[in-house]
């Protein structure tokens, strides 16, 4: 652990947004948005240099103040934490950019909520921090910040349909992130270690075990909206200013999905049962239906895109079964495992791409036609072309048609699904495909309709388009990379790191 | 039975008793002690097994961890309160209806 390269990145991609976000809360409303978006911009240009050093040395760590662990505090950028932070830096690059004309173009009733800049900054700072945890504590604490700002972001029009989902979805992350802490009070007091990698080779399977097994999942479940407790989630995404619906949706609930990944990959491999996997499964296989069907059933623009998170989010659940490998089967034949936990990245990256595309197009109509009931879809495209097809083919990507990046994840999740016998998630994802084409094209439909007499479509700066169409055409274009990706992040011999070495070395599952 | 038991007992207790009633009730004020008793709980578990076989003394690492999670609790009720009081200015609301 100490020997790996140390790199300064690590520090700067946490204390640089911290500090543009304080600095700019000394300045008047138009130097808080100009700051914020250049601390945006260099946050995001920071962590693609970021990326490039973990593709060139592999993992590094910084000790931050340059103390040692377990005194200090250690940030490790591996793989998997270098493709969510270089996520989190395109996609929140493009929404700040957006952000920054959205807010200029709202009305002059409202002073273009300049506390949206430091507040996002404080997110990001947040997200990052909390890729390159190592420690269980360090965990909960980044989970807050991105908790709080998050709730703040959400509650920013100080509408009352806002502040009610918005306190509705701050109950529900005090309660997971409780919950979660609960889970590090048994570990810390069992083990008497916080560190993730020491964690994974102390931690025995015991009832304390099982027990924090089952209450951090719980609490992670309930802050990243897995079924049953996705019920927060549709209001308080669909009740926020576009920009922050789309950040709330592609990047904030990705971070509890983020810890769930590492902790049952990572650290619980000795309390994991076969049935504790399908019992996630199911819970992933009934958001599918369920949210693909209640956003099917919406008649708002933006309730269908809320309810199509919860769906989406349910594919991610449904990769845990197939990461628990059956009594009597060693890693070093499970030969689903590496496709299986791809798949998730890459549902995680399109689903980031697309739905954030999605949202930030619902903000234009609503900027266009005043009100997000889907009627206001009614001839589309004669009218503004481009927001169309960013919807198309953002749709496309939620579908999983190829060649998107939705349909990489799906493709890889469904190898997975295959190679390891369980074949009953099979339908589940085709149906849930099945539904989510329902919806979209039933937008598409509108889209495309004449309409005799006609709302007036208000015009609508041409950037915002710009940047909704950039997003939707990412979710395509990463699937370019594809076989760079899976293979830095499966920590080939090139890279020599990763979750795969663990499990390879045969330090996890149930034989 | 040695008092840290009962320390993390109660803790189980408070915890359990905070979770059910962030879930069954409706009104926001008690829904946010809900959390307070819940963190309190969890608060508790911590500093209960900061007694450690090997040591003669107590292990300070969960009583830092503790003092950063009151922090951080505090400054959510906080937050949560601002918003049920903003709430009711705006609505006179102060419970969540049964509609979502």
């Amino acid at each position: 652990m100490t020997d790996l390269p140390t790199s300064p990145y690590p520090a700067l991609l946490v204390g640089l947004p911290v500090m543009m976000a304080i600095l700019s809360l000394f300045f008047r409303p138009r130097g808080k948005a100009f700051l914020g978006l250049i601390g945006c911009l260099l946050t995001a240009v920071l962590a693609i240099f970021a990326f490039v050093e973990v593709t060139q040395l592999g993992t590094v760590i910084h000790r931050l103040g340059g103390w040692e662990p377990p005194l200090g505090i250690l940030l490790r950028m591996d793989a998997l934490a270098a493709v969510f932070i270089g996520m989190t830096a395109l996609v929140g690059a493009l929404i700040s950019l957006y952000a920054w004309r959205y807010f200029d173009a709202q009305d002059t009733s409202t002073d273009g909520f300049p506390l949206f800049w430091p507040l996002w900054l404080f997110l990001w700072a947040g997200l990052n921090g909390l890729f390159l945890s190592n420690d269980l504590f360090n965990l909960f604490v980044t989970l807050e910040v991105i908790g709080i700002s998050a709730v703040a972001l959400a509650v920013l029009s100080g509408k009352a349909g806002a502040l009610v989902s918005g306190l509705r979805y701050l109950l529900a992350a005090i309660t997971g992130s409780m919950s979660y802490l609960f889970g590090v009070a048994l570990i810390y007091g069992s083990t008497g270690t916080l560190d993730l990698e020491m964690l994974g080779q102390v931690l025995e399977a015991g009832p304390a075990t099982t027990f924090a097994l089952l209450v951090m999942t719980l609490g992670l479940m309930i802050k990243m909206a897995g079924f049953p407790f996705h019920f927060w989630l549709p209001p308080a995404h669909s009740n926020s200013l576009a920009p922050v619906s789309a950040l709330l949706s592609a990047l904030v609930v990705k971070g509890a999905f983020y810890i769930l990944l590492r902790l049952w990959m990572e650290v619980f491999g000795v309390s994991l049962t076969y049935a504790a996997g399908q019992l996630i499964g199911v819970a992933g296989a009934i958001a599918v239906i369920w949210g693909s069907w209640q956003a099917f059933m919406q008649t708002s623009l933006k309730l269908i895109v809320a309810h199509s998170s919860v769906a989406q989010l349910g594919y991610l659940l449904m990769v845990f079964p197939l990461l628990i490998l059956p009594s009597g089967v060693s890693a070093a034949s499970a030969d689903w495992l590496s496709p299986a936990w791809t798949a998730s990245v890459y549902q995680v990256l399109s689903h980031a791409f697309a739905k954030a595309s999605f949202f930030l197009s619902a903000g234009i109509i609503v900027m266009a036609v005043g009100h997000d009931r889907i009627e206001s879809l009614r001839d589309l495209v004669g009218h503004m072309r481009m927001t169309a097809l960013a919807i198309g083919l953002a749709g496309v990507s939620l579908i999983g048609l190829p060649p998107s990046g939705g349909f990489m994840g799906k493709w890889m999740l469904l190898k997975g699904i295959f190679l390891s016998g369980q074949w009953w998630w099979a339908p589940v994802v085709l149906v849930g495909s099945l539904l989510t084409a329902g919806y979209i094209f039933m937008l598409l439909r509108l889209a495309f309709a004449p309409t005799g007499e006609k709302e007036p479509f208000q015009p609508v700066p041409k950037r915002l388009e710009v940047f909704a169409l950039l997003l939707a055409v990412s979710s395509f274009l990463i699937v370019l990379p594809a076989d760079y990706l899976i293979q830095f992040l499966e920590g080939s011999e090139v890279f020599g790191s990763g979750i795969e070495t663990v499990l390879k070395g045969g330090a996890y599952g149930n034989n | 039975m040695e008092i840290y038991q009962i320390y993390s007992m109660t803790s189980a207790v408070l915890f359990v008793i905070g979770m059910g009633g962030v879930f069954m009730s409706k009104h926001f004020i008690k829904k946010i002690i809900a959390t307070i008793i819940m963190g309190g709980g969890v608060f508790l578990a911590f500093v209960s097994f900061a007694q450690r076989d090997a040591l003669s003394f107590a292990d300070p690492v969960p009583h830092a961890l503790v003092i950063t999670g009151i922090v951080v609790a505090v400054a959510s009720a906080a937050f949560a309160l601002a918003l049920a009081r903003r709430i009711f200015q705006l609505t006179g609301e102060e419970s969540f209806t049964n509609d979502k």
